[in-house]
């Protein structure tokens, strides 16, 4: 049996949690766009700065150890996390754009030629879009998307329909950030592997609420953004299978990425320091350590119990309210909900909302493609985190039904 | 016939009443919206389309004896709202009175926010729009 989550001692964790937003309290709806950050984070920033920052790797006094020691515990952390094999296929980057960037522009300059296919969903993120189109037009690649069907799942049929003896790459989205559904990735990683296709998840969303397993997964790579799990932001990770990280050149030149420099010849430091050139974010990455400690102390099974609850709940309140239309109704699901509601547009919602301190996102979420698919222009969509209590969710159902009323 | 100035102060009095309380305001901003005369759909345009992230924002003009009359439209309730009020202030203006005004009602209404940083916000382009209206009347003018 699963302990239940006490939501009152996790939501003291978070300081920002006590904020008024226009003399109400603060209900925050929009973790998909970015999380909180627990006491521990905010501390653990605070701590480098004024104990014992200094520039990692490279020197020798006290504080360069130190500092090196803390970041470096950072990667173990993340290691143990994703269950990757290494630390060495870990590598820190800004966030997941940056990975999907890293990793569009290496392997496809190392293993893809002309008229080779890359196959991405219909339902990705502008920043698991955008670095293929740049790929493909720069290396005459094509791209094929993979179809969503009208309850924003994944055509896995379809998928299977799209892969020929060009196709050599699949990046997919893990779980959606506009309509909150959980891909079958294990399945489509095992029908790539059986064609020999190397694929990259990105797990923006999906790393704060569901468990990861790389080696299980068996992806090659897997990119997430420490700000999307109440880490800091400008932190992200890429997992990459060593094989892989070591074939393909690096990203950016520059110090910490080099083993030798002449004017004749550089080589190259060993995977992960190859793609980490110049001097990192060293103080959010070590504040990053706190946030997987505060989900590994929390518990995850206890998390994801607490928050199958509440996204249920919700889905269950928001079905109830007339003239509401949900976008994603798959069967497999976290707690983000993109709807409409008749007669109201999501920007005056999203602002009468904000009236009440309730914050939610509206627009298209960096999904153009997929709100087309459905002929929006935007939604409004709240998505939940472990802070979110039933009483929020109550309040928020209350003033959605207050504002329709009017 | 009411100056620019005089028109703004008109409003600041008459948001005083909500006390800088932001749902008033907004609902408030809602009412004027839906007391805005229509615009016929033919003038619902591309080509009258503001630019604004989230909302659309169609403006029309025509110039007699050198003065403005404006008609718009958004398709958002609250954008609708501001636009009623930028319409209320410039209607009847000439282009020079147009270019040499100073907006600095916003402020005093508490819709501070809806100026500069957020892109999703179409206040400033809207403002813009107007000017650039008055601009375009004065070259032709010359």
């Amino acid at each position: 049996m699963i302990e239940s989550l006490n939501v009152d001692s996790i939501r003291k964790k978070f300081p920002i949690l006590k904020t008024k937003i226009n003399g109400n309290d603060l209900v925050y709806l929009d973790n998909a766009a970015t999380t909180q950050k627990p006491l521990q984070v905010i501390n653990a920033l605070d701590f480098y700065y004024k104990n014992f920052n200094a520039n990692i790797h490279r020197g020798i006094h006290s504080l360069a150890e130190k500092a090196t020691k803390e970041f470096e515990k950072t990667r173990h952390l993340v290691k143990d996390f994703i269950n990757a094999k290494s630390v060495k296929e870990i590598i820190f980057t800004k966030g997941t754009t940056e990975g999907i960037n890293l990793v569009a522009n290496c392997y496809s300059k190392k293993f893809l030629r002309e008229n080779d296919e890359i196959i991405i969903s219909e339902m990705e993120h502008h920043s698991n879009i955008v670095p293929w189109q740049m790929v493909c037009d720069d290396k005459k690649l094509k791209l094929k998307t993979i179809r969503v069907n009208e309850n924003g799942e994944l055509d896995t049929n379809n998928f299977k329909s799209l892969i020929s003896n060009k196709t050599k790459f699949v990046s997919l989205v893990h779980i959606s950030n506009s309509l909150g559904t959980i891909n079958p990735i294990k399945k489509i990683i095992n029908i790539c592997k059986e064609s020999g296709i190397k694929i990259l998840i990105d797990g923006a969303q999906a790393s704060p609420h569901v468990n990861i397993d790389v080696q299980e997964l068996d992806c090659d790579f897997y990119v997430l953004s420490a700000h999307k799990m109440y880490g800091p932001t400008g932190i992200g990770v890429i997992y990459g299978k060593s094989k892989i990280l070591n074939e393909i050149p690096p990203y950016m030149g520059g110090g910490e990425m080099i083993k030798n420099v002449t004017f004749n010849k550089t080589s190259y430091n060993e995977i992960p320091y190859k793609f980490e050139a110049g001097t990192p974010n060293i103080g959010d990455v070590i504040a990053f350590k706190e946030a997987i400690k505060f989900i590994n102390n929390t518990g995850r099974e206890i998390i994801h119990k607490y928050e199958n609850k509440i996204k249920d709940y919700t889905l269950k309140k928001l079905q109830s309210i007339d003239g509401l239309k949900l976008f994603g109704n798959a069967k497999n699901r976290i707690g983000v909900f993109s709807f409409t509601i008749e007669k109201l547009h999501y920007y005056d919602l999203g602002l009468l909302l904000d009236a009440k301190g309730i914050a939610i996102r509206t627009g298209h979420h960096c999904t153009q493609p997929i709100m087309d698919k459905f002929k929006l222009e935007g939604t409004a969509r709240i998505s939940l985190a472990i802070y979110n209590s039933i009483e929020e969710i109550d309040y928020f159902i209350d003033s959605l039904n207050n504002i329709i009323r009017k | 016939m009411k100056k620019i100035d005089s028109k703004q102060k008109e409003i600041i009095e008459e948001f005083k009443i909500l006390d800088g309380d932001f749902e008033m305001i907004l609902n408030y901003l809602m009412e004027l919206g839906e007391k805005m005369l229509p615009i016929e759909e033919k003038f619902k345009i591309e080509e009258n389309i503001i630019k604004g992230c989230q909302s659309k924002v169609w403006l029309v003009y025509t110039l007699e004896n050198n003065r403005f009359i404006f008609l718009g439209d958004s398709n958002t309730a609250i954008t609708k709202g501001l636009l009623s009020l930028l319409i209320r202030i410039f209607s009847n203006s000439s282009p020079e009175e147009i270019i040499n005004s100073n907006l600095f009602f916003i402020k005093k209404i508490g819709l501070n926010r809806f100026i500069g940083t957020q892109r999703s916000n179409g206040l400033e382009s809207m403002m813009n729009k107007f000017k650039i209206f008055a601009l375009s009347n004065i070259s032709k003018n010359e």
